[in-house]
């Protein structure tokens, strides 16, 4: 048996003995992910098991190194695990920007002694993070971030407003761009700072989107402080930090539009209107078969990519462009769930309504569908810009 | 296999890719098309890309051939396309496909090494409709002889050999005939983008059987490969057609300014950019699948030819506009490839033939 044979029958073993059955074949769905935190929300006694086992493996995130609460594979091996846990219907155990976002920046920027103490707590669900990134006149515009931050006597003071923060009111902790030095140029000003939320100096104020949820937030800084150590990468360079990890968020909002949630649109289509009812409707048969070919697409461009990186070939503008993609059908695929599921269920009580509801947020965050374009165009293609 | 170029698919493209720029230029494939010759490919260029081993490098070694998959065949079918270059590259690997497939030691010997040296030219005529219909076969193989008529058969002006579809008692078997025959009367289609295209008159042509009467599975196979064969062509095609347009907007200026600065011809840019990373994924996907023998086989080569065409036909469409006038002027090459991007879609089922297929076939719809 070779050494990945090998680890995929450990693996098999170890998930059937562990995860439990109150962990497997959950609805991708917003109730049941499990954010962790200081005052954690368990959906249920199963998932906070699963999520203490998966933990302790350092599988939350499988491929961070071991000394900083990882499982120390390599992306075989954690390609491995995943097709393992696909097969058993195992719920991803932790949700969390700590690991999608900020431990991606930490391991490429951090200090040794910022890894120690964040990373773990991210790995374990132990802290949640907010981003604190976008402010009412710094949107598409990022790098023109207004709070600012002052260091005084060996600690950093900020003020200033952040907004659509997501679950702000929930989190523990946030990494914020903050302008630091205010007479260079825009890009050159901004830093990356960590901040704890428990304190007087933020605030947050929750905003209900079409939705029905309040998932997002305003977020005040009112002399709020923080260690001067809490700076990831140098003064006046967060930009770079804040790149670098908007490359990772981007992925990771395509990647998940593109999986979808719910149930395959051909079974809704079979199970509302069925084969003979939409043969009656072509033009209706037609935009769920084009929204069907472009989820095909997508899945095997999310394999292509997984394969790339593996092979150290990645195309450096596919996040863009699996971003772009992904969120669309997304909202193509949700507003024909709508249609074929007919009129009654178009309530704020429905599952499918609020999905159809939250998914044109996805276009919007992440940096805008028209942000991703310009970014194709000038980094892929090289085209001028208007001087 | 992964779905990334492998060392060997890589040197194999940069290797034909030389050749091609040398032997191939663009301006040689109009100069051919201006001088009307019948044949419609060069047998200089064929000679050359048999002698490198270029031609139906999907033969099977056991018949003297490379032993290479479908990829290798797509990778040089690819470069070709960036190119135009006139040679019968996909009626070579489809006819080396059925022979493999179907033929006995003495059909695969007669054929196949002349096949890949380029000395013999064997066509597939597999087509009865206008409109692409795998189906349709209505052309009889009845005491030994072939009646019918057969259309859309690529490079069948001038082929060596034909195989032909025929029904039999009660299957669909493949037969080899002989166009010099009495009863065998091809005519060119005189195809707007300067392809070897042809119908076959079948009145009573004498033809020998290849493997048994069904020959189904192996029809099926090889409609498969040149599924993907012409996706991958079209792909090259596409890929070739947008360079040349990202070019053209980083050069032509109007109201003093690169039109490559709008922000409107950026977007349109920069979407067509990501289809075509999308569309790399899925006809690589499809050729590992027919390497592999996967069970999806038949509807990834059919999601290939459907996103390609449409992608193609949209990259070409919107070429020919961010050109302006030039694009469409005969002496600028971009409206060569507009008109392949056309025929190569149309062959073996468009995106809309393909859609309905998986609507069907893959979603039970
Ligand atoms: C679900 C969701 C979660 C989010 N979570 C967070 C979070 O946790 N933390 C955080 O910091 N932020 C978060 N955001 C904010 C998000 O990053 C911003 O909304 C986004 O970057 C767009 O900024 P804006 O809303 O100010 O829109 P604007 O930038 O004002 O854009 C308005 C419109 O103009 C277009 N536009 C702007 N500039 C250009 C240009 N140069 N070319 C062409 N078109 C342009 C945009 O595409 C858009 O259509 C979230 C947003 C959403 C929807």
């Amino acid at each position: 048996m070779s050494d990945s044979e090998a680890f995929r029958a450990e693996t098999r073993v170890w998930l059937e003995a562990n995860c439990p059955l109150g962990a497997r074949n959950l609805p991708n769905a917003p109730e049941n992910s499990v954010w962790g935190g200081r005052n954690p929300h368990w959906p249920s006694g199963d998932q906070k098991l699963w999520l203490e086992r998966m933990a302790e493996r350092g599988w939350t995130v499988p491929e961070w190194p071991k000394e900083f609460g990882g499982g120390g594979l390599d992306k075989h091996e954690a390609a491995v695990l995943a097709q393992e846990m696909a097969r058993i219907g195992a719920h991803s155990p932790l949700a969390s920007l700590g690991i999608w976002m900020l431990g991606p920046a930490l391991l490429e920027f951090g200090t040794d002694k910022q890894k120690r103490k964040y990373l773990p707590d991210i790995a374990k669900g132990k802290v949640r993070w907010a981003q604190g990134y976008s402010e009412p006149g710094a949107g598409s515009d990022l790098a023109g971030v207004q709070t600012r931050g002052e260091l005084v006597d060996g600690k950093w003071v900020v003020n200033g407003q952040k907004i659509w923060t997501t679950y702000g009111d929930k989190c523990d902790m946030i990494f914020a761009l903050v302008r630091t030095e205010p007479d260079v140029p825009k890009h050159q000003g901004i830093s990356f700072l960590l901040l704890d939320m428990d304190q007087d100096g933020i605030t947050t104020r929750p905003i209900e989107l079409i939705n029905g949820d309040a998932h997002f937030c305003e977020t005040f800084f009112d002399n709020a402080v923080t260690d001067q150590a809490n700076i990831v990468g140098e003064r006046g360079q967060g930009w770079t930090v804040a790149k670098f990890l908007l490359g990772h968020e981007r992925a990771m909002i395509g990647q998940a539009s593109g999986a979808g949630m719910g149930k395959p649109l051909e079974e809704v289509a079979k199970g509302t209107l069925g084969v003979d009812g939409l043969r009656a409707e072509p033009a209706l048969r037609q935009e769920i078969v084009d929204n069907l070919l472009g989820s095909w697409v997508m899945q095997i461009a999310m394999e292509r990519m997984r394969d790339q990186a593996r092979a150290h070939a990645m195309n450096p503008h596919t996040p863009s462009v699996l971003k772009l993609t992904g969120t669309e059908l997304n909202y193509a695929r949700t507003e024909l769930v709508g249609a074929l599921n007919g009129i009654e269920t178009l309530t704020m009580g429905d599952g499918d309504t609020r999905r159809w509801l939250s998914a044109p947020a996805n276009c919007i965050a992440g940096g805008s569908n028209e942000i991703q374009l310009n970014i194709l165009a000038k980094r892929a293609l090289e085209l001028p810009e208007q001087k | 296999m992964a779905l990334v170029l492998n060392d060997d698919e890589v040197m194999l493209a940069d290797a034909t890719r030389g050749l091609l720029d040398r032997a191939a230029p663009v301006s040689a494939f109009r100069a051919l098309r201006d001088s009307g010759d019948a044949l419609r490919y060069s047998p200089e260029l064929l000679a050359a890309l048999a002698e490198n081993g270029l031609v139906a490098p999907n033969i099977a070694e056991e018949d003297g051939g490379v032993g290479m998959g479908a990829a290798a065949v797509a990778v040089i079918v690819e470069q070709a396309a960036h190119n135009l270059a006139a040679a019968p590259l996909i009626s070579a690997a489809m006819a080396a496909e059925l022979i493999g497939w179907l033929g006995s030691p003495g059909q695969r010997e007669a054929l196949l090494s002349a096949i890949m040296t380029g000395e013999l030219v064997v066509a597939c005529a597999l087509e009865e409709a206008g409109r692409h219909n795998p189906a349709k076969v209505e052309t009889s193989f009845d005491n030994k002889v072939l009646t019918g008529r057969k259309t859309a058969v690529i490079d069948g002006v001038g082929a060596g050999r034909m195989l032909v579809s025929a029904a039999n008692s009660d299957r669909v078997g493949l037969y080899l005939v002989d166009p010099a025959v009495d009863g065998c009367i091809v005519e060119a289609i005189a195809a707007v983008d300067g392809r070897n295209l042809a119908t076959v008159r079948l009145d009573g042509a004498p033809a020998e059987a290849l493997g048994g009467d069904d020959a189904d599975e192996a029809i099926s196979a090889a409609i498969d490969l040149g599924r993907a064969l012409l996706a991958a062509e079209l792909l090259g095609l596409a890929d070739h057609a947008f360079d040349m347009t990202v070019s053209y907007l980083k050069e032509r200026k109007q109201f003093d300014r690169i039109i490559g600065t709008y922000q409107a011809l950026q977007h349109r840019a920069a979407r067509l950019y990501a289809r075509l990373d999308l569309a790399r994924s899925v006809v690589l996907k499809a050729l590992r699948a027919l390497d592999e023998k996967s069970d999806e086989t038949s509807l990834l080569a059919s999601l290939a030819k459907c996103v390609m065409t449409e992608l193609a036909r949209d990259v070409l469409v919107e070429a020919v506009q961010m050109h302006g006038g030039i694009g469409v002027t005969d002496e600028f090459d971009l409206g060569l490839y507009f008109k392949r991007v056309r025929v190569s879609g149309d062959l073996l089922g468009d995106d809309r033939f393909h859609a309905e297929r998986l609507a069907q076939e893959k979603w039970g719809l």
